[in-house]
């Protein structure tokens, strides 16, 4: 975890240059003003002196002032202090400009990369640390240009005021050149010794959000199992760790800022006393001392800019290692160039498909946990096929796999007789929808869920509502189609969140359409409805559909029954019945168990009536 | 809880806290973190020694100028390395005493922030379910981290430096006046303008804050979709879209987040602005008056040098009082959600504890009507004996899972009451009742780590044996055997790793083990294959015969296996009775069934 402290200040240089590189124009503005800032904070000893020179130690002698001399005050003073304005807005506000545009920018580039990325990738990492790096590590990276223009205008400051002394006196120069390599070497070692303490506290921030995350997620569970204190416990481990190493970063830079903070003090006293002796021998006169004195004291609160950058810098370095893994992740699906053709229902097929995924073993190593195994299969264009197989047998991963949502390690599936993987980006899901077995709904209106930005009108999405049987409860919705559905579709149920997914794939008329146990939270009745309408619907569509259900199983031209990843048969319902043992429990397991329990009722009453008769 | 609590609610959601006032903000604030407040008096007398020492040094300066180099007899180096002397014991003194200031303010920061975020937590879990649903996910957890982030800097430095600039401010105004009255109005007449503008750019630059933390919380839902929409997203094909999507929440906040920056440079600056020209006008004002003899020019310069440390804190605390804004529109947030009412909260200490054993639950005169929603349960009056099994069913939407949600007090009725072996639910203690009633719901969530920490979230006193025997007493113990590494397996990010199936049989499992005396089923088997759901139902039904357990199903075959069945329509109770009944009685059962029975026929 601790980034070697060495090499933060390099690293640290090179994330400020890549935003510098960024904003370009709005990060020279903010120099600029930040520059003007500085000249014109030194100038205003001189102009102090200049005025009382030329206008008012003149009137005082005279006993008199004009009008002239009081607006020769007033003027030159307004004119210095209205140019340290300007320069502070522009500092503050072209800074603050570049500082968010350099933001927005890595947002879109990290979310770019979120879209981009295979879902593999994405199983790979917590939800809440992607959020983080989008939001916390983003901003986390460019923070640092708040302070860094006024740094770089102080660096300006600095020369400026060397030369001054220079030109009054070596002597006196000498001490400058002392104390503010001094200054900087003090404001390295404060950078180096909170490096790892910042970067310390910063993944702990970051495990603080994903504990939160992951607790809010779970908020119904952990309501219904009474888990409220073993929650807070977690959650008060991560905090009070998060405490105890911000408190750490407040010992360091306690221990510091007061030291970085006396130096130029220290500076100014020791020019004093110089100042002193070379006054006494006579090579340099007492106003001078007095203006390099006031010039250690003006640079004094200012310098401490150069830390605060120094400061953020280890943070900024965190931020951006974080932000860079995003960036840098590679292993995304490389698409070709070919279109699917268009018409009639695709012709599906997977050859010697396998697919597994990688585990975390108990010593953090990774191991495969084989979920598709060997798979051919041929789906003829405008046949409906099932596949049926118990939990956990590969189903959903086989759906995925049809839909290139992943690559399979071995083998290949093709539709219409083109490779998968030599399809143009986009070019699946012009021709083929999955209903996935839990649907995701996006914040928008319900009209928007289906459509998902693709030109429909009204009437065609009230279509596939009521293919989906959903036009009844939307049209009670308040405000019909328009209905925002909340995050998530949370003021939805999942019957309804279904109903919507499967509009959403209706109307957009696929020659492939994958349901995987897609009608799982809505009645019978109702999944009769719909697999009834979508039969209607579907006629130039090849429909794979996950099904448990005998109705659903019935509507199929063939039958195909995988068991731990493999397909163990396929054929017509009758004959999987007849030959295949595993197919013949599953599917008729409720039957089975109906005609038990009313064999077992019969006997009760047998048993009922033969005490009655003993009696 | 607060007064304002209550008005602070807007409908059925979590409080904004947007009608506080800052002040009001910042003492709810410190109430809610006591650490804030402790010692707090020894850190301000540090803070002011440290500001003693501070000033200081810039007075020994003139002294050494005006007594030692300017001295009439020539340079006195006596005089001037006794005064650097006494400089140096302020400088350490300041530096110790600051080094003391940080060390505590941090430490009483962090500790009061901390407390701040565990009392947020457990609110937000505290809070009903309904108000919980009308967040965001991702705005809660924004409630604490990133919002409790904004309020840190300012608790740390700000809050303490603005009272240290006020009592400088204070010390400047009296020297000022000592010296010239007549400069001292002077100066207060130029900085009355900017009180003004600082007072009306308070509420401005809060209100610019409070809208960059909403921002915020949109680009983070945002965001949140392309990354669990993952796989919707790609299925149809709509990254361009959600892209779209995101860069207008990016854009939104980026705005926003300028906006707030360029009403705060304005206030700032317009500090700066002030104190340059007052000096402008001071020396103007200056000249006349030394021209006419009531001034020297030593004093002039001598006054200069107080309006200086007059303006200086004045600056700092414009900028402070910007800060301010930041923080206190985070606060309010975090305030906001910890003063939200929980409605369906714990009787706690005065509630009852109900012993274990068999359980007997009653429904009388239950209606239930969501928020501005119509009435979804009517008049339900109900009484299920112990130790039975019983299924409801009806259509989706006839308010089945409302009964289950009631039942478990996950919501409370909106007339009529639930009882618990005659005890009102809402006088049960929480400890009691989730102890004895547990809900499996539909989607169980399952957190990233191993299987065995899954199952024994309910009980994490269980032993690994435990839940071996669980799992075997629920037939899962196969199932189990086919994952890679048995119990040690890690499900994954919300158990990914797992089918929804096998996530609902580890959902059934967890529930299972916790042992409670009344187990609510809402469709928790629903993505389960059917000859584990009848397996799994049996090894339920066998073993619940101490227990009594309410499953919520459209499959029938749990229905059928039931002792008695529930069925709900339109809010109400139409049927009940054992399941041969009601299919002879031919109504609404007997309907449901018949469709059921033609799914299943063709065997």
């Amino acid at each position: 975890m601790n980034v070697p402290t060495t090499s933060t200040l390099r690293e640290g240089l090179a994330v400020i240059g890549r935003g510098i590189k960024g904003q370009p124009r709005w990060f020279s503005l903010a120099v600029l003003g930040s520059i003007v800032y500085g000249v014109m904070t030194s100038l205003t000893a001189a102009a102090i002196g200049y005025v009382v020179d030329r206008a008012v130690t003149p009137a005082i002698a005279a006993r008199h002032v004009t009008s002239g001399q009081l607006w020769f005050i007033g003027g030159v003073m307004s004119a210095v202090v209205l140019t340290m304005t300007v320069g502070v807005i522009g500092r503050r506000l072209a800074g603050g400009v570049a500082m968010f545009n350099l933001g927005a920018m890595y947002r879109r580039r990290v979310t770019r990369q979120y879209l981009r990325l295979p879902l593999s990738w994405h199983h790979r990492h917590p939800s809440g640390q992607l959020l983080s790096n989008a939001n916390a590590d983003v901003e986390a990276t460019w923070n640092i240009f708040a302070p860094l223009p006024m740094a770089l205008g102080v660096i300006v400051m600095l020369v400026f005021g060397i030369v001054q002394m220079v030109v009054v006196d070596p002597w006196l120069a000498v001490v400058g050149l002392t104390v503010f390599p001094m200054l900087f070497l003090a404001n390295v070692a404060f950078q180096r010794a909170m490096s790892p303490r910042v970067t310390h506290a910063q993944q702990l921030r970051a495990d603080v959000s994903e504990v939160a995350h992951e607790s809010f997620e779970a908020a119904l569970i952990v309501k219904s199992l009474g888990r409220e204190d073993h929650e807070a416990e977690r959650f008060r481990a991560v905090t009070h760790e998060l405490r105890d190493a911000n408190i750490e970063v407040g010992r360091t830079r306690g221990r510091f800022d007061p030291a970085i903070e006396a130096i130029p003090t220290i500076g100014t006293l020791a020019v004093l006393f110089v100042g002193t002796l070379r006054v006494r021998s006579g090579q340099l006169s007492a106003a001078e001392v007095v203006q390099i004195a006031y010039l250690f004291s003006i640079l004094a609160f200012p310098v401490r800019a150069l830390g605060w950058v120094l400061a953020e810098l280890p943070r900024a370095v965190v931020g951006w290692n974080r932000v860079s893994a995003v960036l840098d992740a590679t292993g995304s699906m490389a698409f070709g160039e070919r279109a699917l053709p268009a018409g009639a229902a695709s012709h599906l097929q997977a050859e010697r498909l396998a697919y597994a995924y990688e585990i975390e073993t108990e010593d953090g190593g990774a191991d495969l946990n084989p979920a598709v195994v060997d798979v051919t299969l041929d789906v003829a264009p405008g046949s409906t096929v099932a596949l049926v197989g118990p939990t956990g047998s590969g189903k959903s991963t086989l759906t995925n796999l049809m839909m290139r949502l992943v690559d399979p390690d071995t083998g290949a599936v093709l539709l219409d007789e083109v490779d998968l993987r030599e399809v143009r980006r986009g070019g699946i899901s012009d021709v083929a929808a999955l209903v996935a077995q839990q649907t995701f709904m996006f914040d928008d209106s319900v009209r928007g869920n289906i459509t998902l930005g693709a030109q429909h009108d009204d009437q065609s999405v009230w279509r596939a509502l009521h293919v989906a049987q959903g036009a009844g409860f939307v049209e009670k919705l308040s405000d019909g189609l328009d209905t925002h559905v909340g995050e998530r579709g949370a003021s939805l149920s999942g019957g309804q969140r279904q109903r919507i997914a499967l509009a959403r794939a209706v109307i957009r008329q696929p020659k492939l359409l994958i349901l995987d146990d897609a009608t799982s939270a809505v009645d019978p009745s109702v999944e009769q409805a719909i697999l009834g309408r979508l039969r209607e619907a579907s006629s130039g569509t090849t429909v794979l559909v996950v099904a448990y259900r005998m109705a659903t199983i019935l509507l199929a031209d063939e039958v195909v029954y995988l068991e731990g990843g493999r397909v163990v048969d396929h054929g017509s319902h009758e004959q999987l019945l007849d030959r295949c043992v595993g197919y013949e429990r599953l599917v008729t397991a409720y039957a089975r168990e109906a005609a038990e329990r009313e064999a077992i009722a019969a006997d009760e009453e047998f048993d009922d009536e033969l005490d009655e008769v003993s009696r | 809880m607060s007064m304002h609590a209550a008005a602070l609610v807007e409908h059925h959601g979590v409080a904004t806290g947007k009608d506080m006032t800052t002040w009001q903000t910042l003492r709810r604030g410190v109430e809610l973190s006591p650490e804030l407040r402790k010692g707090i008096w020894v850190t301000v007398a540090l803070a002011v020694l440290s500001t003693l020492g501070r000033v200081l040094v810039p007075f020994v300066v003139q002294r050494i100028t005006d007594d030692g180099i300017l001295a009439a007899s020539g340079p006195d180096t006596g005089v001037v390395a006794v005064y650097i002397g006494v400089a140096l014991v302020g400088v350490v003194v300041t530096a110790l005493s600051a080094y003391f200031v940080n060390v505590r303010l941090f430490r009483s920061s962090e500790s009061g922030l901390a407390t701040l975020r565990l009392k947020a937590f457990r609110h937000i879990h505290d809070l009903a379910m309904l108000t919980q649903n009308t967040e965001r996910r991702g705005s809660l957890v924004s409630r604490v981290t990133s919002d409790v982030d904004t309020i840190s800097m300012f608790v740390q430095f700000g809050g303490l430096m603005l009272m240290i600039n006020l009592a400088q401010i204070t010390l400047a105004t009296v020297l000022m006046f000592v010296y010239s009255p007549l400069l001292g109005l002077v100066v207060w007449l130029c900085f009355v303008p900017l009180f003004v503008i600082i007072r009306k750019f308070q509420g401005i630059v809060g209100r610019a804050y409070t809208r960059v933390r909403e921002r915020v919380g949109d680009m983070l839902g945002a965001i949140s979709e392309a990354v669990v929409g993952a796989q919707a997203i790609r299925a149809y094909g709509v990254e361009d879209r959600t892209a779209e999507r995101i860069d207008a929440a990016v854009e939104a906040h980026r705005k926003a987040a300028i906006g707030a920056q360029a009403r705060s440079v304005i206030a700032f600056t317009s500090g700066q602005l002030v104190s340059g020209l007052t000096t402008a006008v001071v020396l103007v004002v200056g000249t006349v008056l030394a021209a006419r003899g009531s001034l020297t020019l030593g004093e002039l310069l001598a006054f200069l040098f107080l309006v200086n440390l007059f303006t200086m804190p004045v600056q700092q605390a414009t900028e402070i009082l910007n800060e301010m804004q930041n923080a206190v529109a985070g606060w309010r947030r975090v305030i906001g959600i910890i003063d939200t009412p929980a409605d369906v909260s714990d009787p706690g200490e005065s509630g009852v504890t109900l012993p274990r054993g068999p359980i007997t639950v009653q429904f009388t005169g239950v209606g239930f009507a969501y928020p501005a929603g119509p009435p979804v349960l009517h008049d339900i009056d109900l009484t299920i004996a112990p130790r039975s099994r019983i299924a409801i069913v009806g259509e989706t939407g006839s308010g089945k899972s409302t009964l289950a949600k009631l039942l478990t007090r996950l919501m409370d009725p909106s007339s009529g009451r639930v009882l618990l072996d005659g005890v009102d639910l809402r006088t049960v203690r929480f400890s009691s009742l989730r102890s004895r009633v547990v809900l499996v719901p539909q989607e169980g969530f399952l957190f990233d780590g191993t299987l065995l920490d899954n199952i024994r979230f309910g009980r994490p006193q269980a032993s690994e044996d435990d839940v071996r025997l669980t799992l075997t007493e629920l037939g899962l113990d196969a199932w189990a055997a086919t994952l890679p590494l048995g119990l040690a397996t890690d499900v994954g990010q919300r158990g990914e790793s797992l089918s929804a199936g096998e996530r609902q049989l580890v959902a059934l499992a967890r529930a299972y083990l916790a042992d409670p005396d009344l187990l609510v089923l809402d469709e928790a088997t629903s993505a389960v294959d059917p000859s584990t759901e009848v397996r799994l139902q049996r090894a339920l039904d066998s073993l619940t015969r101490g227990r009594t357990s309410i499953a919520i199903a459209h499959r029938l075959s749990t229905a059928q296996a039931a002792d008695e069945v529930i069925v709900v329509d339109a809010g109400r109770v139409v049927e009940r009775g054992h399941h041969t009944e009601l299919v002879r009685r031919g109504g609404v059962y007997s309907r449901l069934h018949e469709s059921w029975v033609a799914q299943q026929q063709a065997v």
